[in-house]
């Protein structure tokens, strides 16, 4: 009976109809201002970013010691009798690897930042409640955490390029922007950031904890491609071709000196960018796929 | 603001729903209707599922079969959720790294609610001076307010709150049962989980109950409290005598109260305002004991308390 009373005494609430339409940059915007509002967020991003700029026109600025000399007696003689022609790499030390590898991190660490930080804590289950539609949520962290990578490592890129190439300028061994080489370089450098970043959400994604996520992605970008050194057996090159930071070192490789070598069996450029690509498609496919499936 | 509409049609709609980890059964085929413009109390022992049902709502966990749906159709499907559906699971749920502010806005943000629904939410639960504070600083009752605040933000017609109570002051406590009734009142589905029934007593008008993941009742607080064999209730009259050879002729039990009344317990407050009516006898007051829901609780949870402290009382 008081079921009876307490339903004809109810009113059902309506909705009403003038729903605003959903829109996938709103979720860019949550997106953004989720990251924005970390401060974690600027101090790793800011601080790589500082360090790369750093080493890279250190580098370059090492290299003017011996420049001149170099450039005044390019030839000399190896100590096995092979004779060899100084040429000076401009691309080594400006675009250096070491450098891009604290990019590589950064990115990667920002990226498995938007996963675990939501898995970790329990803000997943918000965020879901908010949207729903979890492919949604994922497609617009790939789209921020794509976009703040992209535009800040290639705003070091550029530095780097333009400053180092500026310090040996006078000396006439510098390469200009719109050279096709430098280009390329450049683009590898910066894009291979937003992979990495990729990769670290998906191992947010899937191990959920800070540590651990952090941890998996380091050894993945940087410790197991170690594992895969030497030139002696063509299937390890290979497989060592297939890691992100590898095909990064491949397309900023400078291959006018020859006088040295990319190694045996070196990888296309083609090659290359595939890698790039294909850890960009596996990283969005499985990250959506394990966030889809699992309980939140 | 609210809208309103003849009649009810059932908000949350449960249908065989379960959830097994592995093999462990945590919801065992629930079937249960949550009706609008009403508190309705989901109550459980510790460990009974009433979470994992709360998250199942919501899309969060999939059930392993049975299904749910939420005005009407499975909440997950729903591309924006925060103007459908207000949820508080876990007042820790949420990125301590960013103020409330930060927080608020960016749900605000995905679902095109204007931002100051952010200031009025957090003015609502009282913390518009901390709101720019970073969240990880915040007491337990401070998060278990701006809880409140996100599921109060897409001002929704369905509310769910997994005890909410807990961490709040007294005076955060009756704020919040009135809050809850006025919600109710404006039409709203309110659906609070709680393993204490004294929290639900004065706020909840139905009641869900389970118990090892299995449907115990699911009816009004006033007849549950009937289904307790030991309710108690107090009487008061002047013939207190004559009062008690009756009921005890009908089967109570009744026994002299402290004060000069009497507690009848093995029958009914209504029955025994009848027999009293019958026999002419005056009655100076007519009360359910409180003991009596917290009681029937008790008996009808108590072959599932799944994590009993020694044996049963
Ligand atoms: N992710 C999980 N994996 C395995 N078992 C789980 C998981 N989540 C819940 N359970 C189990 O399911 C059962 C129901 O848990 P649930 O958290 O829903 O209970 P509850 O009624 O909310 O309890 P409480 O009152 O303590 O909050 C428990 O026995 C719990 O151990
Ligand atoms: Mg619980």
């Amino acid at each position: 009976m008081s079921t009876a009373t307490a339903a004809s005494q109810s009113p059902t609430y309506v909705r009403v109809p003038s729903e605003p339409r959903p829109r996938f940059r709103d979720l860019c915007r949550m997106e953004w201002i989720k990251v924005a509002s970390l401060r974690a967020t600027w101090f790793v991003l800011i601080a790589a970013a500082l360090a790369t700029v750093f080493i890279n026109l250190n580098g370059v600025h090492s290299d003017l010691q011996y420049l001149d000399h170099d450039l005044a007696h390019p030839r000399g003689i190896t100590p096995d009798g092979k004779v060899w022609h100084f040429v000076y790499d401009p691309l080594r030390r400006s675009l250096s690897e070491i450098a891009v590898q604290l990019m590589m991190l950064g990115g990667s660490a920002i990226g498995a930042l938007t996963m675990f930080g939501e898995f970790s804590t329990g803000q997943i289950r918000t965020t879901f409640v908010a949207v729903p539609k979890r492919g949604s949520v994922v497609a617009a962290k790939v789209t921020v955490l794509c976009t703040i990578t992209t535009i800040l490592a290639f705003v070091v890129a550029l530095i780097s390029f333009l400053g180092g190439q500026a310090m040996v300028a006078s000396r006439h061994v510098g390469l200009s922007i719109t050279d096709h080489d430098a280009q390329i370089a450049i683009a590898a450098y910066t894009l291979v950031v937003p992979v990495s970043a990729l990769v670290g959400m998906l191992f947010g994604a899937i191990i959920r904890n800070a540590t651990a996520s952090i941890v998996g992605v380091v050894a993945f970008l940087f410790l197991i491609p170690a594992f895969f050194g030497g030139d002696k057996y063509r299937w390890v090159v290979e497989l060592r071709h297939l890691f992100p930071g590898n095909a990064e070192s491949n397309l900023t490789y400078w291959t006018h000196d020859p006088y040295t070598s990319n190694g045996r069996w070196p990888a296309s450029h083609l090659h290359s960018w595939a890698v790039l690509v294909g850890w960009t498609v596996v990283s969005i496919v499985t990250a959506l796929i394990v966030v889809k499936k699992r309980d939140a | 603001m609210t809208r309103r509409l003849g009649s009810v049609v059932p908000v949350i709609e449960l249908t065989e729903l379960t959830k097994r980890y592995g093999d462990k059964t945590a919801v065992d085929h629930l079937s249960v209707t949550v009706r609008s413009g009403t508190v309705t109390g989901f109550l459980g022992p510790n460990g009974s599922g009433k979470s994992t049902t709360l998250r199942m709502i919501l899309g969060l966990n999939a059930p392993s079969s049975g299904a749910v749906t939420v005005e009407g159709r499975p909440f997950a499907d729903r591309p924006r959720g925060l103007r459908h559906v207000g949820a508080l699971l876990d007042a820790q749920d949420i990125h301590g790294g960013r103020s409330a502010v930060a927080h608020l806005k960016s749900l605000a943000v995905s679902n095109r609610i204007p931002l100051r629904r952010v200031g009025e939410v957090l003015e609502e639960v009282g913390l518009a001076e901390t709101g720019r504070k970073r969240i990880g600083g915040y007491s337990l009752g401070m998060k278990q307010r701006l809880g409140i605040a996100g599921a109060l933000l897409g001002d929704p017609p369905v509310l769910l709150f997994d005890e909410p109570l807990n961490g709040l002051d007294p005076e955060g406590v009756r704020w919040v049962r009135e809050m809850f009734q006025k919600l109710a009142k404006e039409g709203r589905t309110v659906f609070v989980s709680s393993h204490l029934m004294s929290e639900m007593e004065h706020t909840a008008e139905r009641l869900v109950v389970i118990g090892r993941g299995r449907l115990i009742a699911d009816e009004t607080l006033v007849d549950f409290a009937r289904r307790g064999s030991q309710a108690t209730v107090l009487v008061r009259s002047p013939e207190a005598d004559a009062l008690s050879a009756i009921l005890a002729a009908e089967g109570a039990a009744v026994a002299p109260a402290a004060d000069g009344g009497l507690t009848v317990t093995g029958l009914p407050a209504d029955r025994i305002g009848e027999l009293a009516w019958r026999n002419n006898i005056m009655l100076a007051e007519l009360a359910t004991g409180n003991a009596s829901l917290e009681k029937a609780f008790m008996e009808l949870t108590a072959d599932s308390v799944e994590y009993a402290a020694g044996e049963n009382r």
